[in-house]
């Protein structure tokens, strides 16, 4: 059985793991991204220190949202051969992975570059997964920027 | 007609509850189960799915319908400044 390219999951993310994931005979690029646990953020009132990131997801459809992407991309980038996106869920400790995409095409001019941002992006607009932010003395849910078009808190506006 | 409502991160804890089974008239929508389960969630910014698939307010529900409260996304963030991806 081949390894799902869409995943989320309790255990650590390995570079090497979603690489095997993507490779193939025909592909001589591959572009990876990580996104890691940041364990100090710059902000207005200086650095604010963060302990560990506890990850929910709704699972079924954030996997859907993940396979959707995979779909865009391959619309986009017809080149491109392979996508894989694997996310974490759980508590996730300081400089560990949260998330790894790999996008894998021909040659590296085939769009493997742009795929892969695209992707992280787009992980961001439509894939339902949230962290918790946990330092010493407390803990928030972290909520991304609010997109008008998904927004039901308030009846609908009509189109202007 | 009975649809399960669930909630997650911030809109759980907010709400205090995880996932429930809500009885509604037939033909009722989305909006309609927020104001009779959740009203003291209406002002603030959230999305819904149905089935999995994102929704609207005016979505009509069915029976055995799924429907699901999720805040906006903070999986793999990009700096707070930067606002979705150029089209």
């Amino acid at each position: 059985m081949s390894a799902k390219l869409f995943e989320l999951t309790e255990n650590p993310l390995s570079q090497d793991d979603i690489l095997r994931r993507v490779s193939r005979f025909d592909c001589g690029g591959v572009v990876t991204f990580a996104g890691t646990v940041r364990g100090s953020t710059a902000t207005g009132d200086g650095d604010r220190e963060t302990d560990f990131l506890v990850y929910e997801a709704y699972v079924p459809m954030a996997e859907k949202m993940m396979a959707r992407i995979g779909d865009e991309i391959r619309e986009r980038w017809p080149l491109v051969k392979g996508v894989s996106i694997l996310h974490r869920i759980g508590r996730c400790d300081i400089e560990e992975p949260t998330v790894l995409i790999a996008v894998a095409t021909p040659h590296r001019d085939d769009g493997c570059f742009e795929a892969c941002r695209y992707a992280i992006e787009r992980l961001k607009e439509i894939v339902p997964i949230w962290k918790q932010e946990n330092w010493r003395d407390g803990e928030v849910w972290v909520e991304g920027p609010r997109q008008p078009d998904l927004d039901v808190s308030t009846p609908n506006q009509a189109p202007t | 007609m009975k649809v399960r409502l669930v909630l997650f991160a911030g809109l759980r804890q907010a709400a205090g509850f995880k996932r429930e089974t809500v009885s509604l008239p037939e033909d009722a929508t989305v909006g309609d189960l927020l104001e009779c389960r959740v009203p003291n969630l209406l002002g603030r910014t959230f999305y819904v799915a149905v089935n999995e698939e994102f929704a609207q307010r005016d979505t009509v529900l069915h029976d055995g319908d799924e429907v699901a409260l999720l805040p906006p996304v903070s999986g793999g963030q990009a700096h707070p400044s930067r606002r979705g991806f150029p089209s």
